[in-house]
């Protein structure tokens, strides 16, 4: 069996950094997340209206989201918001902002798509029972959106965990950025060090997602 | 004669340029049982939604009790209260169970109390055969099953009128029967009702009165046992014939 090298690991504090690495990877994607939930409901309540140029705007947004690597939104944020304004915002911060701008995105169009896969005979025979819009969207549209957003949101969270994983090209020091401070920290000492740092940082990122998996296919398997 | 319940004068009903309802008048007695009939497309279901303000209307005006029913009015969720509907395709809500799915209209929009809905509930769940299903969820049960609770759904409210638009279209034969009997002992116990089936010999048996709508026109509003053995007009007597086989 080839050294791994993971004695690395054990070497002063640099299990525990790797640690607070994946902690701040999972507190950016969490304040993002936390934030894109509800704008991402307003988004798609705001995206179901007639009304065509806030339909127009939206749609633009999203596509725009969509089309650039979060990668270069990053690089626009951090670096550019500098050269073009003068800001002088932290990794952190364009972090926080691009990941809530991304997910405030795709949220918006799970909760559009929810919102319109309601059968109209659903808001029909509500309102047939003397219901008032209000309570037909409280008690009929809203438990059923929910439903079927829940395993799709949760699929959301993971994929911007594991997004984070970019946000050292703006000089973050996540849990990535640490394993490569720790193996270039060890080159001469332990050379083989990289597949054995690598592999603890998948197995982070596999304990912080894979819970978050199974609880989505648990809530799928129970709500259909 | 018993009163007036509901009074349909010139109603219009226009999609853009294509009138669908073109100046129907008609009324309803209180504990009349009316079989609205027609050819695919006549606007039957059309009409139903109207009366109960689904739909908006051009012309003419819906009075219920002397009230007008007018779509996007404030009163409008009052008078709906008094205007049951039963729709081709159930539409219970799939996130509640049987129970849950007719209580919560008498609980949230007639402020009843949930405990003594729940005992009507039962009371009406039992009568239509379900006694065993309150805590079942739609998506557990037949057609047959869940039109049935879609009609204590409606019935619980104690609607003046009920409106059934093809109640039975999407059923399987042997369904059928088991709502239909269901309508039947409704009429037997007085309820005002407004049908619209295909199912012929059910029309005939349940029918107070038999009105024809095609192309938007009442074109016969007639005992049934006039309508269906001598109908004044040749189209309501086409539309019979195509229900009638014979081997040539």
């Amino acid at each position: 069996m080839p050294a791994l090298g993971l004695e690395v690991l054990f070497k002063g504090i640099n299990f525990q950094r790797l640690l607070l690495g994946l902690w701040t990877a999972l507190s950016i994607s969490l304040i993002s997340v936390a934030l894109s939930i509800p704008l991402g409901i307003l988004m798609g309540i705001l995206m179901t209206k007639k009304n065509p140029i806030l339909r127009a705007v939206l749609r633009v947004y999203l596509d725009f989201i969509r089309i650039m690597p979060q990668l270069v939104l990053l690089f626009i944020v951090f670096f550019g918001t500098t050269s073009a304004f003068g800001w002088n915002i932290s990794g952190e911060l364009a972090s926080v902002i691009v990941f809530t701008l991304w997910g405030t995105a795709e949220m918006g169009d799970l909760v559009r798509g929810a919102l319109i896969s309601i059968p109209k005979h659903q808001y029909e025979s509500s309102e047939a029972l003397g219901f008032s819009s209000a309570q037909t969207f409280l008690y009929v549209v809203l438990p059923q959106t929910v439903r079927r957003l829940i395993p799709l949101s949760i699929n959301l969270i993971t994929r911007m965990i594991k997004t984070t994983s970019l946000v050292l090209m703006i000089g973050v020091v996540e849990v990535l950025k640490v394993a490569q401070q720790i193996i270039e920290a060890n080159r001469m000492s332990s050379p083989n060090a990289a597949f054995g740092v690598y592999l603890t940082v998948f197995v982070l990122y596999f304990l912080a997602c894979w819970p978050i998996s199974l609880l989505a296919r648990r809530l799928e398997v129970r709500w259909q | 004669m018993s009163e007036i319940l509901l009074e349909v004068s010139n109603l219009t009903k226009r999609f853009g340029e294509n009138t669908i309802l073109d100046g129907i008048s008609f009324t309803i007695r209180k504990g009349e049982v009316v079989v609205l009939v027609g050819p695919s497309g006549c606007g039957k279901s059309t009409l139903l939604r109207c009366l109960n303000g689904i739909e908006d209307i051009q012309g003419g005006q819906i009075l219920l009790d002397g009230e007008a029913v007018l779509a996007g009015s404030k009163e409008l969720t009052q008078m709906r209260q008094k205007i049951g509907m039963v729709f081709q395709s159930y539409e219970l809500f799939p996130h509640m169970n049987v129970l849950r799915n007719i209580t919560i209209a008498p609980e949230k929009v007639q402020k009843r109390k949930r405990a003594e809905v729940e005992i009507e509930a039962k009371a009406l769940l039992a009568r239509v055969g379900l006694a065993d299903k309150a805590d079942s969820f739609p998506r557990e049960l037949s057609g047959g099953q869940k039109q049935r609770v879609a009609i204590v759904r409606a019935l619980i409210l104690h609607p003046e009128v009920i409106l059934f638009d093809e109640v039975t279209a999407a059923l399987d034969p042997e369904m059928v029967r088991e709502v239909l009997d269901v309508i039947l002992d409704l009429a037997k116990q007085g309820k005002t009702m407004l049908i619209v089936t295909h199912e012929m010999a059910f029309a005939r048996a349940i029918a107070d009165r038999v009105i024809f709508l095609d192309d938007g026109h009442i074109l016969e509003d007639s005992d049934p046992e006039t309508f269906f053995e001598h109908p004044e007009t040749k189209r309501a007597e086409q539309f019979l014939g195509t229900f009638r086989f014979e081997k040539r």
